[in-house]
């Protein structure tokens, strides 16, 4: 039958024909197209990589500010403590300071004071015994008499007189 | 189960019609069949058709349009054998033997339109990608159309052939591309399409035979091994050899009658339901509207069916090619 029975003439040409289109389209047509689909699935799946990547690096450099930011204000709290404690320790240390100071002026001062009191208490302790001493000549003076009880207490007293100085 | 249910179609119409000199079998032969001529119409009892040139090699090449032999029959000593002869339909010598017959018929000119097409299609499609950075811009027109169609067949073959697929991808290809135009052209009922080129047996075994080849001169030292030496026991060795032989030797075979025969009767269909309405018109006004009514319908569902079986005996073909392809580029393990 007709239907079943290749006819060697369609046979001839769809060989030659086929051929042909299978040499232009395997040369020119189906590698160029595949190629630059496959190289864009490469590149799209390439980019999608990258995008997650950033994606990551975004969210790890958030996370990153974040602890930059308390860091910062931890040192922040912890350097403005220290000035304080710095200034109440500067505080302090003037304080003392200035107190020892004080108290060394004081101190000097009352050993000036004591040592001017002794002067003038030795002074005045000098002049209360030549006062005295004047005193007692202008009395002795007035009832000396030459008996021997007289002249012991004169002795005496002029014993006295020369001792006293080196008391 | 569908061929069986168009040649019973068939046969029923034209037992019905023979009566009335109307012969339903003849015209849908005439239809699926190759000829010398590209029937287009009728019109005012004049036929309007394309003759087209014929070529004989017979000592020598000798061409001539199929007008004169069509008209008279015969033609510088040749003529077109008639039904009963050997080569029924065919230019034979004076003798009844056939010259060796490379003329430009009917499917062959439809062969080269859609070769043409084919190529100008893909050629277009592979231009844009040459022009256009496909890194920075989406596929437009002919590229958008064909590129879905074309990265299916690629990962098709990447699939089932593994790593030199791409070897074989322009092959598969331009198979599944060339059935898919064909079929789809055929379905066309009017003169740039319609010829039965898929369901033409030639025309599937050329194909066939193109993956028969593929298959075979590619093949890896194992899968030959798998042939001719199989891993069984000795007893049954030439016994499994004959058998995969065998199955390496069919493999064509079926690739070429799966298309052909499901396409051949996807076309044998929808003649008949359209015959129905000629059959039918003999038979008075209520039948002719209502079989034309039911025709009609019939008609487009089939067409629409149609559309569907060309996608899928075109994917099925290729397909199964690569399958083949990867069995033969198979590694020992």
């Amino acid at each position: 039958m007709n239907l079943i029975t290749p006819d060697s003439g369609l046979l001839f040409w769809m060989v030659l024909i086929f051929g042909i289109v299978f040499f232009i389209l395997a040369k020119w047509g189906f590698p160029a197209i595949t190629g630059m689909v496959d190289e864009r699935n490469k590149h799209i799946d390439e980019s999608l990589k990258l995008a997650d990547e950033a994606q990551a690096r975004m969210s790890h450099l958030a996370e990153e500010q974040k602890a930059l930011i308390a860091e910062t204000k931890a040192e922040q709290s912890r350097i403005l403590k220290e000035a304080a404690q710095a200034r109440s320790e500067i505080l302090a240390q003037a304080k003392a300071d200035a107190q020892a100071q004080t108290a060394e002026m004081v101190e000097k001062a009352r050993e000036q004071i004591a040592n001017e009191r002794e002067t003038a208490l030795r002074d005045i302790r000098r002049q209360v015994a030549l006062l005295s001493v004047d005193v007692a000549e202008k009395v002795l003076r007035a009832k000396l008499d030459a008996t021997p009880e007289q002249q012991a207490l004169i002795d005496r007293l002029a014993n006295e007189a020369t001792e006293q100085p080196k008391s | 189960m569908k061929k069986v249910l168009a040649i019973i179609v068939m046969l029923m119409s034209s037992a019905l019609c023979r009566a009335d000199d109307l012969d339903i079998g003849e015209i849908i032969f005439e239809h699926v069949l190759d000829s010398y001529e590209w029937h287009i119409t009728e019109w005012r009892g004049h036929s309007v058709a394309i003759h087209l040139p014929v070529i004989l090699i017979d000592g020598g090449i000798k061409t001539f349009n199929s007008k004169h032999i069509l008209e008279t029959g015969e033609y510088e000593g040749y003529h077109i054998a008639v039904k009963g002869e050997a080569h029924e339909g065919k230019i034979v010598r004076a003798d009844g033997s056939k010259p060796f017959d490379i003329s430009i018929t009917k499917n062959v000119l439809q062969l080269m339109m859609n070769a043409l097409l084919l190529v100008l299609i893909v050629l277009l499609c592979a231009r844009w990608y040459r022009k256009h950075d496909a890194l920075k811009e989406h596929p437009t027109g002919i590229a958008a159309l064909m590129e879905p169609l074309i990265m299916m067949v690629h990962e098709m073959a990447k699939e089932n052939i593994g790593e030199d697929y791409r070897r074989y991808s322009p092959y598969l290809l331009t198979v599944f591309l060339f059935i898919l135009f064909s079929n789809f052209i055929g379905i066309i009922p009017i003169f740039p399409g319609g010829a039965n080129l898929t369901g033409n047996i030639a025309c599937t075994l050329v194909l066939a035979l193109f993956t028969f080849f593929t298959v075979n001169l590619t093949g890896t030292k194992h899968y030959y091994k798998e042939i001719f030496s199989p891993d069984v026991p000795g007893v049954l060795k030439p016994l499994m050899a004959v058998i995969e032989t065998f199955s390496a030797l069919v493999k064509p075979v079926s690739l070429t009658i799966r298309l052909f025969a499901n396409m051949l009767a996807g076309h044998i269909q929808i003649l008949c339901m359209v015959c129905i309405i000629f059959i039918m018109g003999k038979m008075g006004i209520a039948m002719t509207g209502g079989a034309t009514a039911i025709s009609v319908l019939f008609g487009i569902f089939l067409d629409v069916l149609e559309m569907l079986i060309s996608f899928i005996q075109a994917y099925i073909f290729t397909m199964l090619s690569s399958i083949y392809i990867g069995m033969a580029r198979q590694k020992a393990e």
